[in-house]
């Protein structure tokens, strides 16, 4: 078991989980990770389970002392992680010593980082989650964004470090650009809007406001015309639905939204599309295509057949390298960091 | 109600099932039993479901079945509600202590009404309010059947800070805050019984389909149930909805 303590909290810096589901029939917000796919690799990557607890991190990270060796990794939004004042590459798993100093620099694209620990955030489960739900006080670390002095436990991974270092994903998984575009699939609402309100939202490109959380993300742009304005008898609200008050504006529900509500909604961001909203920045242009349902399954079953052959790959390195070590060499006056792997034959 | 169920897709892992356009109680008891059917059918590829007012969005796992598989299972089931045998929805008694520092507002409902104290709690105690569905925060029931005779506006300014477990009335509707929260609400009483308690083991008290009636205590007993509750060791008494209903609020 080992102790990360938080030097400084950074903007907004939560341990999540892959969310709290089975609760949303009670009025309880699902929360979890914003970039799913994100914080699974991150996972992956130390060795944990994809649902392990982990931190998510917002444009200004923080600042974290391990207080035991560890490994480590961060993927998602680069956010210029350095350890002990050297950069760290993303996406990739490493050891970090006892008394080491992780901590972000800026933001270089995205907007959200996810630092996995071998072992994963020892929090305790409420509702069959780690999920930190802010507004409601529920779950994480007590209920709450992370502040300084907060000492968090990791557990135990279960085996040695020297197996789980040196993973890393050799591909970027998405590209950070200004405009985002984002796929959707028409309903449950989208009858509610005029033909040429409908036409309107997937020919404009709709800017992101500051107004965007966990919650949902304001968009603003050319107004989408209702055919008899915005308001519904309340209904759920799945992940990534696009909601269109009678102001005319799209609004994308995320990880925190309530569970239910009253608003039109014209379509719903396909879930291999909700990390780019995830990494989106005030200032940044979303545009909005039409596919059918089929496409999306399609997508998603491409991405998770990408995520189980990553996971695949790290297990079987780990069954093949028996022992590994780590030299400094020095060459004509250059430090060079050396990885000797011992291969099951 | 609906002649036919409308299928919604609500992206690419959810749909909804929309009975009607309506908030009435016929369309929430078929939800009710259409939720309780789903449950006993224990379909694995369902993730969870939220019934509303007048819908039932279902959450499914897209890679372990389609849309129209699962759109097809739905309907079989629907097509057997008529043959199945429900349990009776269930009524739960809420304690709640009237009036003083726990209710400050329920002069103001006595006044607006042309009422006296006693008469706002008579009136309020006497029904039996359907939850329509749970929202808004965890475990808050939004209700209904609320007589229009203690029907009040919200206060013009909203409280910032309202204790949970109040009990309050907003216009025509009555409600229970689950936790402290900002509110507009009418006051009228408060229960010492957490509707939200996520050490216990059901975490959320009430569920959709169920209803609740209150129950006037006074400030001793409050404690005591207070006290109990926080050991884990009240339970609320409950007992099956009788058959007919109570239309108008008088048994």
């Amino acid at each position: 078991m080992g102790q990360i303590r938080i030097i400084k909290p950074g903007l907004l810096t939560t341990v999540q989980d892959l969310g709290r589901s089975g609760y949303q029939q009670y009025g309880v917000t699902v929360s979890g990770v914003m970039d799913n796919a994100s914080a699974r690799l991150a996972n992956i990557l130390v060795g944990n389970d994809e649902g392990e607890g982990l931190l998510e991190i917002t444009m200004l990270g923080p600042e974290i002392e391990l207080l035991e060796d560890m490994v480590v990794a961060i993927t998602g939004g680069d956010l210029l992680p350095v350890l002990n004042g050297n950069a760290v590459a993303m996406g990739k798993s490493i050891l970090a010593k006892s008394g080491d100093r992780l901590a972000f620099r800026g933001v270089k694209n995205g907007c959200r980082s996810y630092v996995a620990f071998s072992g994963g955030i020892q929090v305790p489960i409420l509702m069959g989650s780690k999920a930190t739900f802010t507004r409601g006080s529920i779950g994480g670390f007590e209920g709450r964004a992370l502040k300084t002095g907060d000492i968090l436990t990791i557990g135990d991974p279960g085996k040695p470090l020297n197996l789980l270092i040196g993973r890393e994903l050799r591909e970027s998984w998405y590209e950070y650009n200004q405009t985002i575009e984002l796929r959707v699939v028409l309903g449950p609402q989208a009858d509610a809007f005029t033909e040429a309100g409908v036409k309107t939202f997937f020919s404009n490109a709709y800017a992101v406001t500051n107004e965007c959380d966990r919650m949902g993300y304001r968009l603003e742009g050319e107004k989408i015309q209702h055919k008899k304005g915005g308001d519904i008898i309340s209904d759920g609200i799945a992940m990534g639905a696009i909601q269109i008050p009678s102001h005319g504006q799209p609004i994308i529900m995320m990880a925190d939204r309530q569970t239910t509500g009253g608003y039109t909604k014209i379509g719903n961001v396909v879930t291999v599309d909700l990390p780019k909203v995830a990494q989106a920045k005030p200032g940044d242009k979303i545009v909005f295509k039409e596919v059918a349902l089929e496409e999306a399954h399609r997508l998603l079953r491409e991405l998770e057949n990408k995520i189980e052959a990553f996971k695949n790959q790290c297990a079987g390195k780990e069954r093949l390298v028996i022992n590994s070590r780590k030299f400094h060499l020095k060459v004509n006056g250059k430090p060079y960091e050396v990885m000797v792997e011992e291969l099951k034959s | 109600m609906y002649e036919k169920t409308k299928y919604l897709m609500a992206g690419d892992r959810a749909l909804v099932m929309e009975f009607g356009n309506a908030i009435s109680e016929e369309i929430n008891n078929k939800i009710r039993s259409m939720t309780a059917a789903i449950e006993a059918q224990n379909i694995k590829e369902i993730v969870e479901f939220v019934p509303t007012y007048r819908s039932l969005m279902i959450h499914y796992n897209p890679l372990k079945i389609s849309y129209n598989q699962l759109k097809n299972t739905l309907e079989e089931v629907e097509k057997r509600l008529g043959s199945i045998e429900l349990p009776l929805p269930q009524v739960i008694e809420i304690p709640t202590l009237y009036g003083g520092d726990y209710g400050p507002d329920i002069e103001n409902v006595a006044k607006h009404n042309q009422l006296t104290v006693e008469e706002v709690i008579k009136i309020h105690t006497s029904k039996e309010y359907l939850i329509y569905m749970l929202g808004f925060t965890p475990g808050f029931p939004y209700l209904g059947g609320m007589e229009e005779r203690i029907a009040t506006p919200r206060l013009e300014s909203p409280r910032t800070k309202i204790a949970g477990g109040s009990v309050g009335i907003a216009g025509g509707q009555t409600g229970i805050y689950p936790i402290d929260s900002p509110g507009g609400w009418q006051l009228i009483g408060r229960t010492p019984v957490p509707l939200y308690d996520p050490q216990r083991e059901t975490p959320i008290l009430l569920k959709a389909g169920n209803y609740i009636v209150f129950k006037a205590i006074g400030e001793e007993e409050y404690m005591e149930i207070e006290i109990a509750a926080k050991k884990g060791a009240y339970h609320c008494k409950s007992y099956p909805k009788k058959h007919g209903g109570d239309e108008h609020g008088t048994n």
